[in-house]
């Protein structure tokens, strides 16, 4: 049993798990920190982008001003954004039979595997992963397609210009593999390959291994993963929360009993509390809009914006923001939000009671339905039309690189009375920004990460007890800003098993039983036999029959009999057919007992002669030997067959068969 | 050998208050408890004193599980719960859930504040019994308790409408509710994977139907409708408020868009609204189509159709008027059917199955005088029409669940004996399954003769697919040997030498030794080659090696040659073996005394 890990980033993972006789990808997430090195995709002209100065190397030897734009300091790659794939080389990956995505952000590889790698599977998904996770990439191929990038920069690539290039540049992992973003047409590709499943459904994988997916907590439809045969349970566990926010609590008992569970996805930020964050978020929007400034929210479509919504809804009045225009804008604002309406089945239990009465589950519908929040496909049509300031602005991508947020940052970025409000954690606040300074405007980081935090993470190891932890290596330590803090990590014992892109573990498992069926008629005919007390044995000799990975036992057919034939002296000559070794024998053959039971069976002149290891019995008027031995019987008997036979089936009433 | 016993308390050859027992591994569970619509009396309920006579129905049952919202099948819940007692675990899909308790409070409301009937279930008895409800997710296995898990699958019909799959051990049972095969334009198909059950319990409404095409059915529909509207008659279509009504509210609003008509559309009861808000909720329910489109346009959100003032019966001219209940035996639906049953230009369209006992069902069967309360009789001048659009299987539709599901045993309950009794032909005729149809209190029992599991040993396991190949040869079947250790609840299949290691047991030694005399002329060494040769040309497919220190074995038969101190050519042969080669050893010595054939190299 083997781990291969495609992925280095530890909360985007990419796992390929080789269990049984079955090749499981656990998850396919895309890690678009790559964007971060990328100038930003501007909806219209920038005079400022297209006015940074190109970059060339100090010595003048390379130039590359055509490729890469100098902006405060920092270098950016002039060229529609591209993202790290997960590892593609380390194995086949045509032969991954089955992807399992545990939550809608860990999906959004899913084109560049199933499209481009011969992979021929089946992926599964929940319902709401599936088409939260179809909204998100159809916004982010929307970002890239409506303003395409005629130039596509490949020149810093090349291993010997990259070693020189300034920064994060230099560093970028693996750059000759980034890949710009896939089609509409690739992603209906890949998400006609989903089979839906729902949480602790039992899912068989070839007979083999049973999958299924239970509630994490984290958001709607977000799934840990059991894989497991009737002897071994590995737990996939990724993105999980132990919060009450708006999708089901998590389900923590059914991961009890675990062999191996590989730990993903804990939080970014595990120094911040979501709840106090939320609070900050609040306050620093009033204090903006207060003071006549606009607040702009890079955000994504679907998870916490549902709880900023909710949050603001109940804070909207106090804080006398009842005129304010709220403003989502994204090519699937709409969608997010109707779909958010739509999965009970998906919800904590308070929404799944408002869906009872019959209401809506969350209150972003009474907040469009009084026109306080208004939603648009983009700034260009309604919206523009629509647009009063001081306004509050949701809008994604929350890298700033592409997306209605890089016009925002332009328009109000001169503006100290704006604020920008981080709330999602995947990026660096000051890398997002750094392409638009010098920057006026606010910025409030703000960020909101509902997953497991390493406090909640160890007391869940500590009940559901798993045999071993894998999880990424940036785990098994404090983060570098903060290497003090051995708080920060994961401190277990035994030791996690650490992995890193590229890494290929050996699961530490014994396999050493399988299930297999007897089939009624056999199990009627087996003799038990108590051995000792409350545990019984039968010998089984049986056909057994595999198929499809199930294996059954069924009763030895009889041989036909045997055609009648004149020479009935020749057929008892033939040497026995059926190979039917006995049983093997245990026990012990008491002396007294013995010589008693030959009496009884017309033996009676016996000379018992004690030896080193037990006795020698010579039944003299038969000239037989026997040998008692602690554990064993010898018998020497020459050309008596009948007192052989009986002989032996003396000495095996004292004995057990197995 | 174990059995598993199913007995209708409702719906045993009968429409009305489905109420199923099934024991399965010594598990009770109650499969729906309905009410019927038929009775006012005792027989309204499900006779639940044949389960206990004077105790709580908890101490019997591990759970009861209610397939959708339909009153039939959910009607007697709090009184069961309530009035009779359980508390145990009550299983329901979301949307039924979230249904039930408003058509039980509407039940109620006709029954105690309209009929003045006491000795009722109360509002606070419907949320009691609503509080033990835990919601079922299509496809989830609920594990009741360590042994008994249930699974829902989705079958048309109604909204949240589910079938069971009932799981005990490797024994199961499926049933199905009520479900319908084909999907129609705001629900999908019933759908089931092959998980051949021991029995599939399905209903049978519709057991001797086939209908003809949806379609057409549709076409005849508004037909009718718009023929009544452009004479300037009133059309009434008693609907349940839930189900059938929305169904049909589509095809009118559709029609009424395209034809551009004009005459007003009514929905009665507050339930409208509120109804059409639990399918807009719960739309991941609906049917393909509608889930795709719902966010531009929610085929929930009806233009043509109002909300129904009860003064509008009178008003003149045309119009469609739906109109609870269903089956005219209650409510606002038998008012305006009073007051419009005198005009000839008047239509009622009965889109679905009525229950013997109700208006509905005598009109249907042409009965034109009907004896209302009071001694009043009134007379059906009015058009009535049926048209069947209850979304039940038919008989092909319940011969393809049975195609799917593949089960062993076949109990057909709701429906009637008569139908019920053709199809049971057919069925046993195409399937060759037996089936059953038990009535009301009687038990139909069913041996199962399941699998025994047990964990065999990886290495044993693997050593006989290797040596056995991957598809055993039918003629040549290999036989494996194992020893299956029993402890517990535990079953182990071990080969023998590990059963013994597993069990701290010595191996004890059972050995034969036997002197052979045999007249052989040659020099020893000679002697035990033309022994090999001999056995080689006699024992074909046993391994038989002639080892460099003067032994032949025969698989692990040890055979030595001494020659007798006075005479040379008497050779002692010495034959020794183990009990476990007790037959080939036993045969050998017999072999050897015969002496060795002449001719031998």
């Amino acid at each position: 049993m083997k781990l291969y890990c495609l992925s280095g980033h530890p909360t985007l993972p990419c796992n390929v798990l080789k269990f049984k006789s079955t090749t499981i990808m656990l998850d396919c997430g895309l890690d678009t920190t790559s964007v971060l090195s990328f100038l930003p995709l501007p909806l219209v002209h920038s005079l400022r982008l297209s006015k940074l100065p190109g970059w060339s190397s100090k010595d003048g030897l390379i130039n590359l001003e055509k490729e890469l734009k100098e902006c405060a300091g920092r270098v950016f790659v002039d060229s529609q954004p591209e993202f790290c794939l997960p590892e593609r080389e380390l194995l086949d990956l045509s032969t991954v039979d089955v992807i399992l995505i545990s939550n809608y952000h860990c999906m959004m590889a899913l084109p560049y595997i199933t499209e481009h790698t011969g992979f021929t599977g089946t992926v599964y998904a929940t319902e709401p992963t599936l088409q939260i996770g179809r909204l998100l990439m159809e916004e982010l191929v929307n970002f890239m397609e409506r303003v395409p990038k005629a130039q596509s920069a490949t020149c810093w690539k090349n291993k010997e210009i990259q070693r020189l290039l300034p920064g994060s540049l230099k560093d970028a992992v693996d750059v000759r593999s980034w890949k710009r973003c896939y089609s509409l047409q690739e992603v209906n590709s890949a998400l006609s390959r989903v089979q839906l499943v729902g949480y602790s459904q039992k899912v068989e994988l070839f007979g083999a291994v049973q999958i299924s997916p239970l509630s994490s907590g984290y958001s709607l439809g977000s799934s840990n993963w059991i894989i497991q045969s009737h002897h071994e349970k590995v737990s996939y566990v990724s993105g999980s929360s132990l919060l009450t926010t708006h999708p089901q609590p998590m389900d923590q008992s059914s991961l009890k009993n675990s062999d191996v569970l590989i730990l993903t996805g804990l939080t970014q930020i595990p120094t911040a509390n979501p709840d106090g964050m939320l609070g900050e978020f609040c306050s620093n929007l009033a204090m903006t809009i207060r003071a006549g400034g606009n607040v702009l929210v890079p955000c994504y479509s679907s998870g916490v914006i549902y709880d900023l919504l909710e949050c603001l809804y109940q804070f909207i009045e106090s804080a006398n923001l009842g005129t304010t225009p709220f403003y989502f804008i994204s090519p699937v604002a709409n969608s997010s939000l109707e779909f958010s309406q739509i999965f009970a089945e998906w919800l904590c239990h308070n929404k799944q009671t408002k869906v009872y009465l019959p209401e809506p589950p969350f209150p972003h519908a009474e907040l469009i339905q009084t026109n306080k929040l208004k939603h648009y496909p983009s700034i260009h049509g309604d919206f523009s039309s629509d647009f009063r300031q001081p306004c509050v602005v949701f809008t994604g991508h929350p890298s700033l690189r592409f997306g209605d947020v890089v016009h925002f940052m332009e328009l109000w970025g001169k503006s100290s009375l704006n604020t920008v409000i981080f709330t999602e954690p995947d990026f660096s606040y000051l890398d997002a920004l750094a392409p638009y300074q010098q920057l006026s405007m606010k910025c409030v980081y703000c960020p909101i990460d509902t997953r497991l935090n390493f406090h909640q993470v160890s007391k869940l190891l500590k009940e559901i007890q798993p045999l071993h932890v894998v999880c990424p290596e940036q785990y098994t330590q404090p983060p570098v800003s903060q290497s003090h803090r051995s708080d920060l990590m994961l401190d277990l014992q035994p030791p996690p098993m650490p992995y890193g892109r590229c890494s290929v573990l050996n699961l530490p498992f014994r396999r050493r039983y399988e299930r297999v069926y007897i089939l009624p008629e056999l199990a009627n005919s087996l003799v038990p036999n108590e051995v000792k007390p409350g545990i019984s044995v039968a010998t089984v000799s049986a056909v057994l029959h595999s198929k499809d990975n199930k294996h059954t036992l069924q009763s030895v057919p009889k041989p036909p009999p045997a055609p009648p034939t004149k020479k009935r002296k020749r057929v008892m000559e033939e040497p026995p057919v059926v190979l039917a070794p006995k049983p093997l024998l245990s026990g012990a053959v008491p002396l007294e007992a013995f010589l008693v039971i030959l009496q009884k069976h017309g033996v009676t002149e016996v000379k018992v002669e004690e030896t080193a290891d037990g006795y020698i019995l010579h039944l003299q008027a038969q000239d037989t030997l026997i040998q008692l031995e602690e554990d064993g019987t010898h018998i020497v008997c020459d050309n008596n067959e009948p007192l052989r036979t009986t002989l032996r089936d003396l000495v095996l009433r004292f004995l057990q068969k197995l | 050998m174990p059995e598993i016993k199913v007995t209708p308390l409702g719906a045993g050859q009968d429409v009305g208050r489905s109420c199923i027992l099934v024991s399965i591994g010594g598990k009770n569970i109650m499969l729906d408890c309905g009410m019927h619509m038929g009775y006012n009396d005792d027989r309204r309920f499900p006779d639940f004193s044949y389960i206990v006579q004077n105790s709580r129905l908890t101490d019997f049952l591990d759970c009861v599980i209610i397939s959708h919202f339909h009153l039939d099948h959910c009607g007697a819940l709090p009184y069961m719960s309530e009035m009779v007692g359980y508390d145990g675990p009550i299983y329901m899909t979301h949307p039924t859930k979230a249904i039930c308790p408003i058509l039980l409070e509407d039940f109620r409301k006709i029954t105690v504040d309209k009929k003045g009937e006491t000795n009722f279930f109360t509002s606070q008895m419907i949320k009691d019994c609503m509080k033990k409800v835990i919601p079922l997710n299509l496809h989830q296995t609920v594990q009741v308790d360590d042994e008994l898990e249930i699974k829902a699958y989705y079958a048309g019909h109604v909204l949240g409408a589910a079938m069971v799959h009932i799981k005990v051990g490797s024994e199961s049972v499926v049933y199905t509710g009520d479900y319908n095969m084909t999907p129609d334009r705001h629900l999908g198909a019933a759908w089931i994977d092959k998980c051949r059950p021991d029995i599939l319990i399905s209903e049978s409404t519709y057991a001797t139907t086939i209908r003809d095409s949806k379609r057409c059915r549709e076409r005849d529909f508004l037909k009718k409708v718009h023929e009544s509207i452009e004479r300037g008659g009133k059309v009434l279509i008693p609907v349940f408020a839930l189900g059938r009504a929305q169904e049909l509210c589509i095809l009118l609003e559709t029609f009424w868009e395209r034809m551009n008509l004009k005459a007003p559309i009514y929905f009665s009861t507050g339930l409208t609204e509120k109804a059409n808000h639990y399918y807009k909720l719960f739309i991941t329910w609906t049917n393909q189509k509608i889930r795709k489109t719902f966010v531009q346009r929610n085929m929930f959100e009806f233009k043509h159709i109002k909300a129904f003032d009860r003064s509008y019966a009178d008003n003149p001219g045309p119009m469609v008027v739906f109109a609870t209940p269903g089956m005219l035996h209650a409510g606002q639906s038998l008012q305006i059917f009073k007051k419009w049953a005198g005009n000839e230009k008047n239509m009622v369209i009965m889109p679905g199955y009525c229950v013997q006992g109700t208006i509905g069902h005598k009109i249907l069967n042409g009965q034109r005088k009907l004896e209302m309360e009071g001694r009043t009789t009134l007379d059906v001048k009015l058009q009535v029409e049926y048209m069947s659009f209850s979304a039940h299987a038919d008989a092909k539709g319940i011969m393809q669940l049975i195609r799917m599901a593949e089960p062993r045993n076949m109990l057909l309950v709701h429906g009637e004996a008569v139908k019920m009794e053709f199809l049971k032909g057919k069925i046993e005729q195409e399937f060759s399954i037996d089936c059953y149809m038990p009535a009301n209190g009687e038990t139909t029992t069913i041996t199962t003769n399941p699998s025994v599991p047990v964990d065999m040993s990886l290495s044993l396991l693997k050593r006989e697919m290797a040596l056995g190949g991957p598809l055993p040869d039918p003629k040549k079947p290999r036989t494996m040997h194992g020893t299956l250790i029993m402890k517990e609840n535990s079953l182990k299949l071990v080969s023998s030498e590990q059963a013994l290691k597993e069990l701290g047991l010595n191996e004890y030694q059972l050995r034969f030794t036997c002197r052979v005399q045999l007249q052989d002329p040659h020099s020893d060494v000679d002697t035990l080659h033309r022994i090999y040769t001999h056995l080689k040309n006699v024992l074909k497919g046993y391994t038989i090696q002639h080892l460099p220190d003067s032994t032949v074995m025969v698989e692990s038969i040890v055979i030595k040659v001494t020659s007798s101190a006075e005479d040379s050519s008497t050779k002692v042969l010495l034959l020794s073996w183990s009990y476990q080669d007790e037959d080939l050893g036993s045969y050998l010595s017999s072999l050897l005394k015969k002496g060795l054939p002449s001719g031998l190299c």
